[in-house]
């Protein structure tokens, strides 16, 4: 097997090149996490006026505290909802379309619709249809007998996000979900449904491990979607409430840093953060990524 | 060669002179008013440039009262601060701490020799805003009190006298049954920031402490004592009103929902902050409103303290130039004026800060032309403040405001009792004091 190699006679031209891109990587990805990571080991007040170098100090004030710990189970909970109920749903919907005969560009099209909403509309969206007071579908549950409060129940606050945050992430797993399924070879499908395999059994041993580079792919986009990109649909809705119920990792963050002024925990926080989503992406591709097909 | 010296003569004219013109010293103020408020504050700031022609104070709105003060402190750190910023009576504590950061107004004063008495201004305000020697160090600026607003039509509507307000809770417990029994709304009361109103006023008015060290302006070691017999009282019966359905709650912080269920008459009785009296007379056009002060147990006290301020002062920050910081004081002194005071003040329904203003709005009539308008003041100034009811300091106060609202949370869903979500909600509050007394200390 050949492979291509382009050799640049000079030295400084590659380097030149990809200066751009290492350029903003270093200042707008490197810098901030560096200075993060110093700001973990400091104790400073709000003006930057008394710094003093505490270590560990923040690390273990975190791993120690209750509210943390809940927090991070919440984002758990949170991350793996959105990510199995936005997959399913745009897997579902994505082999519908793929059905569909006639029109299916103008399902496409109304399916990824929601993408091109912002997230915080996104929130805010869901937060007036379950609204207590004035919302539709709260007033329909009430009928059904519950009585939807998302300003005091914690369940409620919660599958208010999670619904906000999937209903935007189904479009793009529907795109891409949707050209996964159109590369599966017919004649495979076809072949199979000749030796008698039917519908659930087609599914299951052709279609699925066919499409499961997508799947892989798809999974750790959302859960890193779920985890860092859902602050604004957060911070639009609950605010992280009620009691905590909804006070995810990343809102954390913000909470304690910017609202709080409480920069060193603030800090050591997004360092956790940027660990476990390192961790995360790097199990994936050890582990998970064997068991994958291409 | 005349010629040409007349045109490098125009020429470095023409230069010079726009710096001339310009020479007006800028002066940066941060501010938090949105709405109608910003507009009367930029009246002012606009009314002040016009006074004289050395300086030009600039409003700058920068969001909400949390944003604005995370956005001076970013500025601070990065070299590029304003002269003046507005930071609301919680992230009072903070500044306090923040001794290299901020120029105290006595100081300001003093040293650009503007005459500055803070005799002249209300007690409870300067006391809010003193340093332990009774030294000013922010300008009281918009403050404000809760008060009670309840709906004329729906008193009449549930049979009782439109112009007598409950004076107790037993009373507003009692009301609030026969208004919702009756059907003249849905619910009795509901509030806006419960922390402040329904924990920090409550304490304060059946002068109970609030923390240790007087309520926290004897230094930062204090802590918390919130966690008492009347305070969880009080939680136990919001809790068993809330289940009742005469209390609705309307969310964490200053409590976003509870404004439209009071205009819209799903709740008949609202209480909050003095300053949202333009907003409610705006927006109660199907009904009357009444006006009244906070209620109190009449089994603990029998004669209520005064209730403590919020609303915000206006800071000024360490590293201008000095010619700025004249500008500052000068604008100052025009702002304790009586006349831009009262103006201030009747527009918004902030406290008048000066004795003379709330003198002058006496004289012009006002509180008798408009009902209403002197329950806020009377409210504050009644009786002998005591060390519980002058008012509360400490650090990091916004976060342990979230604190508490969190565990009014849990407790209004049953997650915890009265006692348990105080209990908790003291020892959390204390963890942030001490992390606040390490990183200031």
């Amino acid at each position: 097997m050949q492979t291509k190699r382009t050799i640049f006679p000079e030295k400084g031209l590659p380097y030149l090149l990809v200066a751009p891109q290492l350029i903003v990587t270093a200042v707008f990805f490197l810098w901030p996490a560096a200075q993060a990571i110093w700001t973990s080991f400091r104790r400073e007040d709000p003006f930057g006026l008394n710094t003093t170098f505490v270590g560990l100090a923040n690390y273990r004030r975190l791993f120690t505290n209750g509210e943390w710990l809940h927090s991070l189970s919440l984002t758990a909970v949170f991350a793996v909802s959105v990510t199995l109920l936005s997959m399913l749903t745009a897997l579902a919907l994505a082999l519908a379309a793929n059905r569909v005969l006639r029109g299916s560009r103008v399902y496409t099209t109304l399916l990824v619709w929601p993408y091109a909403v912002a997230p915080v509309v996104a929130g805010v969206l869901w937060w007036f249809l379950f609204n207590p007071t004035i919302g539709i579908l709260s007033y329909l549950l009430s009928g059904l007998g519950i009585a939807w409060n998302h300003r005091v129940n914690g369940n409620h606050a919660m599958i208010l996000v999670v619904l906000a945050a999937s209903w935007k992430q189904v479009s793009y797993n529907f795109l891409f979900f949707l050209a996964a399924l159109q590369s599966v070879p017919k004649s495979l499908v076809e072949a199979a449904a000749i030796d008698g395999a039917g519908p659930f059994r087609r599914m299951r041993d052709i279609v699925l491990p066919l499409i499961s580079p997508t799947t892989f792919f798809l999974l750790i986009v959302n859960i890193n979607y779920a985890m860092f990109d859902t602050f604004p649909i957060i911070d639009a809705t609950t605010s992280g409430g009620p009691a905590g119920a909804t006070n995810i990792l990343v809102y954390k963050v913000y909470a304690d840093g910017f609202l709080g002024l409480n920069l060193g925990s603030s800090s050591a926080q997004s360092v956790v953060l940027m660990l476990i989503v390192i961790a995360l992406t790097f199990l994936q591709f050890r582990y998970v990524e064997r068991k994958v097909q291409y | 060669m005349r010629l040409r010296t007349a045109i490098l003569a125009a020429g470095i004219a023409a230069i010079a002179l726009p710096a001339f013109a310009q020479e007006k010293v800028q002066i940066q103020w941060w501010h938090a008013m949105g709405g109608e408020l910003g507009a009367k504050l930029e009246e002012i700031a606009t009314a002040f440039n016009a006074t004289q022609n050395e300086y030009t104070v600039v409003p700058v709105y920068k969001g909400s009262y949390p944003e604005t003060l995370t956005a001076a402190i970013a500025a601070f750190r990065a070299g590029e601060q304003p002269a003046i910023v507005q930071v609301f009576e919680v992230g009072t504590g903070t500044m306090m701490a923040a001794k290299g950061a901020v120029y105290p107004v006595y100081k300001l004063m003093a040293d650009q020799g503007e005459a500055f008495d803070p005799a002249g201004f209300l007690g409870p305000v300067v006391g809010y805003y003193s340093d332990t020697e009774g030294n000013i160090l922010s300008m009281p600026f918009n403050s404000s009190t809760p008060i009670m607003y309840y709906n004329k039509n729906a008193f009449e509507k549930a049979g009782l006298d439109p112009e007598v307000a409950p004076r107790t809770w037993a009373e507003v417990e009692e009301f609030s049954k026969k208004i919702t029994e009756s059907g003249a709304a849905k619910c009795g009361f509901t509030t806006g920031w419960v922390s402040w109103v329904q924990l920090e006023n409550l304490s304060a008015i059946h002068d109970r402490p609030y923390g240790t060290l007087e309520n926290g302006f004897g230094g930062l070691g204090t802590e918390f004592t919130f966690a008492g017999d009347v305070q969880v009282k009080h939680w136990e019966n919001l809790k068993r009103w809330a289940d009742e359905g005469i209390f609705q709650y309307g969310g964490p912080v200053g409590g976003n929902d509870a404004p439209p269920k009071f205009y819209s008459g799903e709740c008949a009785i609202y209480m909050n902050s003095s300053a949202s009296r333009a907003g409610v007379v705006n927006n109660a056009k199907d009904f009357e409103v009444g006006f009244a002060p906070l209620p109190f147990y009449d089994d603990v006290t029998a004669e209520p303290k005064n209730s403590i301020i919020g609303g915000a002062t206006l800071w000024v920050l360490n590293g201008r130039k000095d010619e700025e910081y004249k500008g500052a004081a000068k604008f100052f002194t025009y702002l304790s004026q009586p006349e831009v005071q009262a103006d201030w003040h009747q527009f918004t329904g902030y406290l008048p800060i000066t004795n003379a203003a709330y003198d002058l709005g006496t004289s012009q009539g006002y509180y008798e032309k408009t009902p209403g308008s002197d329950v806020a003041i009377k409210q504050i100034t009644r009786g002998t403040p005591s060390a519980n009811s002058k008012g509360i300091r400490f650090g990091n106060l916004a976060q342990v405001r979230d604190v508490i609202d969190s565990e009014f949370e849990a407790l209004l869903s049953g997650q915890k009792s009265a006692r348990d979500a105080l209990e908790s909600a003291v020892r959390r509050g204390n963890e942030i004091l001490r992390e606040f007394e390490a990183s200031n200390g």
